[in-house]
């Protein structure tokens, strides 16, 4: 116990302490803050502009964690198709390889062009970021069914339905929640991509005007604010998964996407 | 104490008259029966016969014990009847009615307890009663009191009293294989299917579990086929012991052995049942030597 809470607290430390030697060497160098700006300088912005900054972080929260839920719905509905039925998963899986492979900023200006600039692309973005993590663990934790186990439930002449809803579903519980934190740190990418390349609210976009002006301090508060998302949307799955799926976490670590 | 040697392959092994898969068996006296039946894996040219032609017939309630070096094929003829495998040519009947198309309740037990870890043990061991039927029908209405108290009796009945709110991972390797067989009973299996389910385990719990096994056969009568490497559990537990060739299996001895029940563990120091226990080694190890040639074709 007290081993955890000495981590917790060099890895507060070491946090800290990133910030104050920024701060050390930016003052040390006498480095221009339309370069770099100081930690300090950073926060000072983040709080004065702070009525500025709101709308658009809401924006970008709104646009990522809608993307982000009908990701997840999608990615399930195809992890579950893909994970119970071997011909879906020989069929499908190739185009899915195909699919996830492609850079998804590449897919942005295509939104725009039938979406127009703004919400709809942000928000579809991030879906499709979402949608391949969730598909390739859920239908892994589908796969990785122990035999022996499907044996005993063939024998009492389980349907495939109650297979899946009885071992399959919670066998796969663990495998989607860790899924799930991965998932919602790629769709908040995927948003400030789009709002980067076409919006007109939104962090990514404020960043863009931002810089364009040579406001750097703004920038990097942009960037803060993002971190700061980032980390909070990630800790909160973190914390729903061990909630969840705590049996899990007894024996073995498992994969994430 | 007798050990009289039934030699095998004496029926009238007349296949039915090609009617299809309706076929009725030819011996309804027999509760589960396989007739010429072969499995084969894979296509041409790598195909691989993990059972030779095989016909076995089990009378109701009986306890059997199929013995033989690894990978012989006991494991295949426990599948083709619990349903989960189909034969590559030749009949598996249970109850008078082909595989697959019988109601039979059925029990099986493996080496691994297999138990589900977010589950606790009473919810594991109540699982079959969630699909088999007619339990499943009112598994909503009676999970909180009458299978509750049905799984409790069970577990205690295998000295797991006061366990069914535990998680499988605090429990230990003994004490999951004793939830794994109450798994297997609980919904009150006519046959009961059990793939090496004690090999795992140390000499001292696995001779308890025989003994709990046997309490369990007696007090309930299923017709058990119960797959093993260790011939004490054999001639403990079986009243008749089939003894199968390597790789492709076939039965090369079928031995009723009759000894009064409730057996006890002394029994099995006894000359009778020592010579016993050598007689089957000798097959054993005379099968393994024994490769036919073209096992793979």
């Amino acid at each position: 116990m007290s081993s955890t809470l000495k981590r917790k607290i060099a890895s507060v430390v070491l946090i800290v302490g990133l910030f104050v030697v920024w701060e050390v060497l930016c003052l040390a160098f006498g480095v221009s803050d339309t370069v770099l700006p100081r930690p300090s300088q950073i926060f000072v912005t983040l709080w004065q502009r702070f009525p500025a900054l709101w709308p658009h972080t809401v924006q970008t929260l709104y646009t990522t964690l809608l993307g982000f839920v009908l990701g997840v719905g999608i990615g399930i509905v195809i992890g579950v198709l893909i994970g119970w039925s071997k011909l879906a998963y020989d069929v499908a899986y190739p185009l899915l390889v195909g699919f996830s492979s492609i850079p998804k900023v590449a897919v942005v200006p295509i939104f725009v062009l039938y979406f127009g600039a703004g919400t709809v692309p942000a928000v579809l973005t991030a879906l499709i970021m979402s949608i391949f993590p969730v598909v390739v663990n859920v239908a892994t934790g589908l796969a990785t069914t122990e035999p022996e186990l499907e044996d005993v439930m063939k024998t009492l002449r389980a349907t495939k339905f109650d297979i899946l809803w009885n071992v399959g579903l919670p066998r796969a519980m663990p495998y989607f929640f860790a899924s799930l934190k991965v998932a919602v740190t790629l769709s908040f990418v995927g948003s400030v991509i789009s709002e980067t390349v076409a919006s007109n609210r939104g962090i990514g976009n404020m960043m863009m005007i931002a810089s364009s002006s040579f406001d750097v301090p703004l920038v990097f508060a942009g960037l803060f604010i993002l971190a700061a998302l980032g980390i909070l949307l990630y800790g909160v799955f973190s914390l729903i998964e061990g909630r969840v799926t705590g049996w899990a976490h007894r024996k073995t670590e498992f994969a994430m996407g | 104490m007798s050990a009289a040697v039934v030699p095998f392959g004496q029926q009238p092994a007349a296949p039915p008259p090609s009617a299809g898969p309706a076929a009725e068996p030819i011996h309804l006296d027999s509760y589960v029966e396989l007739e010429r039946t072969t499995v084969t894996y894979g296509r041409e040219p790598n195909v691989v016969r993990a059972l030779a032609e095989t016909s076995l017939r089990i009378a109701k309630g009986d306890f059997v014990a199929l013995v033989g070096p690894s990978g012989c094929g006991k494991s295949t003829i426990l599948k083709l009847v619990g349903g989960i495998l189909r034969a590559s040519s030749g009949y598996v009947y249970v109850a008078g009615r082909e595989v697959d198309a019988e109601p039979v309740r059925i029990g099986m037990a493996f080496q691994n307890p297999t138990m589900l870890p977010w589950l606790t043990i009473r919810d594991n061991v109540m699982m079959p009663l969630k699909i088999v039927p007619p339990f499943r029908g009112e598994y909503r209405r009676k999970r909180k009191t009458e299978f509750r108290d049905r799984v409790e009796a069970l577990l205690a009945q295998v000295g797991l009293k006061g366990f069914g709110d535990k998680h499988p991972w605090q429990l230990s390797g003994g004490m999951l294989q004793r939830a794994s067989l109450c798994r297997a009973l609980v919904h009150d299996p006519q046959l009961l299917l059990l793939d090496e389910p004690f090999g795992a385990l140390d000499q001292f719990t696995r001779e308890e579990l025989w003994s709990i096994m046997q309490q369990l056969w007696i007090t309930r009568r299923p017709t058990v086929l119960l797959v093993t490497h260790d011939l004490r559990e054999a001639g403990y537990l079986a009243n008749r012991i089939c003894v199968m060739s390597a790789r492709p299996g076939r039965i090369v001895d079928d031995r009723v052995f009759e000894a009064p029940r409730p057996r006890t563990l002394a029994m099995t120091y006894e000359p009778d049942f020592v010579a016993m226990t050598q007689r089957l080694r000798e097959l054993i190890v005379e099968a393994r030597t024994d490769e036919p040639a073209g096992s793979t074709a």
